[in-house]
């Protein structure tokens, strides 16, 4: 059985898919369990993957029985197990947290929405877990589409159009990628993440390998959502429906980063990425422009939901600028911030979730003297706060600190300085909402303020998953050495300084 | 002169199908209608079909069947004789996910012609700025 | 817009033509993909799967995982399509229009009451036009034969060009030939809905099934050398049966899938009338 743990991962939640396909149609009330079940064994399989490398080192699974690279084949080593958990743990607990939101927003139609959210997750499972870069696009256009179709369904006059736009820059990306694995096949002939690396030290003066390098890159940053290439974010994510935002908005940007990472670790070593093509100190100027930005277009905004996804654009920054440092304690830092990203990003979205499901409204003006209505969301929207500022003991903290540390080590003050500079305005960011929430005097919609508002708050089935997020918020902060030391410290290559 | 005439001569297909995926590249992100944006995107996805497909040809190679393969089997099979199959394979791919998204790209242009009555972009979003 | 799009389209067609100067010539037979990973598939195609069209034993055995997300791929885009158009009217209209086939008068049903289904008279709609008798006949004359094509094709994928994706869509373009040429009420008659959203279902999940069951056979995913014994052959013939099993799952996923788009996107969810 656990010969199976790669296969059974993304197999389990894709037949699924199909069998709650049927189901929709015969009984809608069996949707909910079989997915819960699908995404537990799922979970349970990759924690049982990640073990398994721990101890084993890096896991191979040859599909169809061919050997790469003449068959397709997984390639699970510390960064895909590490990454696998993330993304199955925070959807599962997603999709409990989300059941009486997606009852309440799609009635008639949670046979397809349960559908298009297990394919969904299959999709990034897929995307990750995969050593096959052919393969990667395929399930990268399995993750896209069902993106389009979930985040389509929100606020009705904006969120088709904001999906539309999302689906036309997210095509030119992968295609950029589809373009690039081309130009590697030409000069490679393989499509095997390990075997073109095998192939590509002696064409590394190819502009060919060059130009590969450049398109891919730029396709997974459109799909990723990296200043300038950021401008459908917001808004797709904004108007989507508040269980497909709280889906998408922590795994989807993660998972490509995840992507850009290993096309620089394992396809095309550390010592193109950073030594032949010499491009990095450009990149890190460029991240420090997303973060800076991301933090001043974060500012002007009225509503909560759009703030964050802004925070998002901001948090890629960090990541994209951390990798490209090109020293152990960025890289270190970045995969440290996708982890710790995608648990800050779920629990802020599964608030909007709450607030949503409760006042109807996102934007500012619906927050008031919310503290007083909803005292556990807004606790734990507190701590998610705190860790998205950068406060100890929880895990935001820890990953700024990497980076702040690899950007002194790298020279790169302007990036240390992006760091904090974003940090001071997050402060800002949160402190006023906090404020609207907790001074403002709460006011139904008839106009009329009270004073002491009624206790109304979100249901248990969705308050005990905020509250695990939460709580792994700081186990996440406080174990931070024992991840970097088991986990991370074997992703990174030895020669890396 | 002589030499970039022989570059051009020997790479020419790669050149006509990057020539087309800038011009649906180019329809994708200037056009203002959206279904003109959806005829790029296709543009855009057909080339690199084209553009894969060209990888695969061998000169003196013929059709990826293997001649005489029913009945009586097993002459030797040389790799020279056959064209490379597997572009095409990727490509059989790369054209079922281009439909899927097209599928998808129409029914949300249905969606916003539904909601608009337009489907001019700067039409759109007066109405929206408007409300 | 149109000047952005104008220095992003000549910088990138740049980029990409300077790369080209590093490609080998086109048709070059010892070019790296030509040498690398292909020949094994050209050579050995007929004694490890016993398939002589190498397109498909590439796609199907080999790379089989990667066509099972491709299948994933259109079975999502129907699901999504449907989740992103289907209103289901709950409402009936509050008239309706008859018309008396053999002597074209028009009936006007109010407040709701419906006319039996009978031969005698059709259900038209307020865009209603005539229906062309030629092209009507002539497409029903068609249809059995594009769908006889289709099984062909499928089957046929092991000897010739063909298989599952190519005979699938024949036979999805088959029954939107039939709701274009007459209507689309008629062909969702033909074919619900119901049963076009479990077909489609079912034939994605055959692919998935199949891989799922060499797993359970011991093997690891997609390995059909694991079905010899159920389907008492030796290794090679069953990996030649098992990429026919997929490939027909394939074909009903796609075909099920085609039909489910059109008549979503051409009737704008509500099922009532077409293209």
């Amino acid at each position: 059985m656990s010969q199976d743990y790669p296969a059974l991962l993304v197999i389990v939640p894709l037949l699924s898919a199909f069998i709650i396909s049927a189901a929709g149609w015969v009984n809608k009330r069996l949707c909910f369990p079989l997915s819960v079940a699908a995404l537990s064994v799922s979970a349970y399989s990759c924690i049982g993957l990640l073990l398994r490398v721990l101890n084993e080192g890096v896991v191979h699974y040859r599909l169809g029985g061919w050997p790469p690279p003449w068959g397709i084949a997984y390639y699970v080593d510390y960064l895909n197990g590490l990454v696998l958990c993330v993304v199955s743990v925070a959807a599962l607990i997603n999709l409990i947290a989300t059941k009486k939101s997606i009852e309440q927003e799609f009635p008639e139609k949670t046979g397809p929405f349960y559908t298009l959210y297990v394919l969904f997750v299959t999709g990034m499972l897929g995307i990750t877990v995969t050593g096959d870069a052919f393969n990667l696009y395929v399930l990268l256009e399995i993750g896209s589409i069902t993106g389009y179709a979930l985040l389509a369904m929100g606020d009705e006059d904006r969120a088709p159009l904001a999906s539309l736009n999302y689906l036309y820059m997210g095509t030119i990306g992968a295609c950029f990628y589809l373009l690039g694995v081309g130009y590697l096949y030409i000069v490679t002939g393989s499509l095997n993440m390990v075997d073109i690396a095998h192939i590509l030290p002696g064409l590394y003066q190819s502009k060919a390998v060059t130009a590969a390098f450049i398109i891919c890159m730029v396709g997974v940053w459109i799909k990723m959502a990296f200043f300038p290439l950021h401008a459908w974010l917001p808004n797709a994510y904004t108007f989507a429906p508040s269980a497909a935002s709280s889906l998408i908005a922590p795994l989807m940007t993660k998972v490509m980063i995840y992507v850009m990472i290993r096309l620089i670790l394992t396809v095309f070593t550390p010592a193109f990425a950073f030594t032949t093509l010499a491009v990095s100190h450009y990149i890190v100027w460029l991240a420090c422009i997303a973060i800076v930005m991301g933090a001043i277009l974060a500012l002007a905004q009225h509503d909560l939901k759009k703030m964050l996804t802004y925070i998002i654009v901001a948090e890629v920054g960090y990541m994209v600028g951390g990798a490209w440092l090109g020293n152990r304690a960025g890289m270190t830092g970045a995969v440290l911030h996708i982890v710790n990203d995608a648990l800050m990003t779920l629990c802020a979205f599964l608030v909007v979730c709450n607030i949503v499901y409760k006042v109807r409204g996102y934007a500012f003006a619906d927050l008031k003297g919310l503290f007083a209505k909803m005292p556990f969301t807004m606790g734990a929207f507190v701590i998610g706060a705190l860790s998205i500022i950068g406060v100890p003991p929880t895990c935001g903290f820890f990953s700024k600190w990497y980076l702040i540390l690899g950007a002194i080590q790298a020279h790169h003050y302007d990036f240390m300085v992006a760091l904090l500079f974003s940090s001071l305005i997050n402060v800002v960011l949160f402190f006023r909402v906090f404020e609207i929430g907790f001074y403002e005097p709460f006011s139904d919609h008839e106009g009329h303020e009270h004073h002491s508002a009624v206790m109304a708050e979100a249901p248990l089935s969705m308050l005990i998953p905020l509250y695990i997020v939460t709580a792994g918020l700081i186990l996440a902060g406080l174990y931070t050495g024992d991840i970097v030391n088991h986990i991370i410290r074997f992703v990174i290559p030895e020669g890396f300084i | 002169m002589g030499d970039l005439v022989q570059v051009v001569i020997a790479k020419y297909n790669y050149w006509i199908y990057i020539t087309l995926m800038m011009i649906g590249l180019y329809a994708m992100i200037a056009k203002n209608n959206l279904i003109k944006k959806i005829v790029g995107m296709n543009i855009f996805q057909t080339a690199i079909i084209l553009f894969y497909i060209s990888i695969g040809m061998k000169k003196g190679g013929t059709l990826p069947i293997v001649e005489h393969g029913h009945g009586a089997h097993h002459h030797a099979v040389h790799a020279a004789d056959y064209i490379n199959p597997l572009p095409h394979v990727l490509m059989l791919t790369a054209i079922v996910v281009s439909v899927a998204t097209l599928g998808v790209a129409l029914a949300l242009g249905v969606k916003v012609y539904n909601r608009y009555n337009t489907l001019e972009e700067d039409e759109i979003l007066a109405q929206i700025r408007k409300k | 817009m149109k000047i952005t799009g104008l220095i992003i389209a000549v910088l990138a067609g740049a980029l990409l033509m300077y790369a080209t100067v590093d490609f080998p010539p086109f048709g070059d037979p010892y070019s790296p993909a030509s040498m690398h990973v292909s020949p094994r598939y050209i050579e050995k195609t007929m004694e490890e799967t016993d398939v002589p069209n190498m397109v498909t034993s590439v796609l199907a055995d080999y790379r089989g995982y990667d066509t099972m997300y491709e299948t994933t791929v259109i079975f999502s885009a129907g699901v999504a399509c449907f989740f992103l158009l289907r209103i289901f009217r709950r409402k009936e209209p509050g008239e309706r229009l008859y018309r008396h086939v053999l002597t074209g008068v028009t009936i006007h049903v109010k407040k709701g009451a419906k006319l039996p289904p009978s031969d005698d008279f059709e259900r038209i709609d307020t865009a209603w036009i005539p229906h062309d008798l030629i092209i009507e006949t002539g497409c029903r004359l068609l249809i059995p034969f594009i769908q006889l094509f289709a099984l062909y094709v499928i089957a046929h994928g092991h000897h010739s060009p063909g298989g599952g994706f190519q005979g699938g869509v024949m036979l999805g373009a088959s029954v939107i030939l039939l709701a274009i040429s007459q209507d689309l009420r008629t062909a969702v008659r033909r074919f619900s809905e119901k049963v076009d959203a479990l077909l489609c279902a079912m034939g994605v999940f055959i692919y998935a099934g199949t891989g799922a069951l060499c797993l359970l056979l011991g093997a690891n995913f997609l390995d059909y050398s694991a079905l010899a014994p159920l389907l008492h052959t030796d290794p090679v013939m069953a990996r030649s049966h098992g990429i026919f099993i997929v490939e027909i799952g394939v074909g009903i996923a796609v075909m099920a899938t085609m039909i489910w788009i059109y008549c979503n996107v051409s009737s704008k969810g509500e099922y009532e009338e077409g293209l």
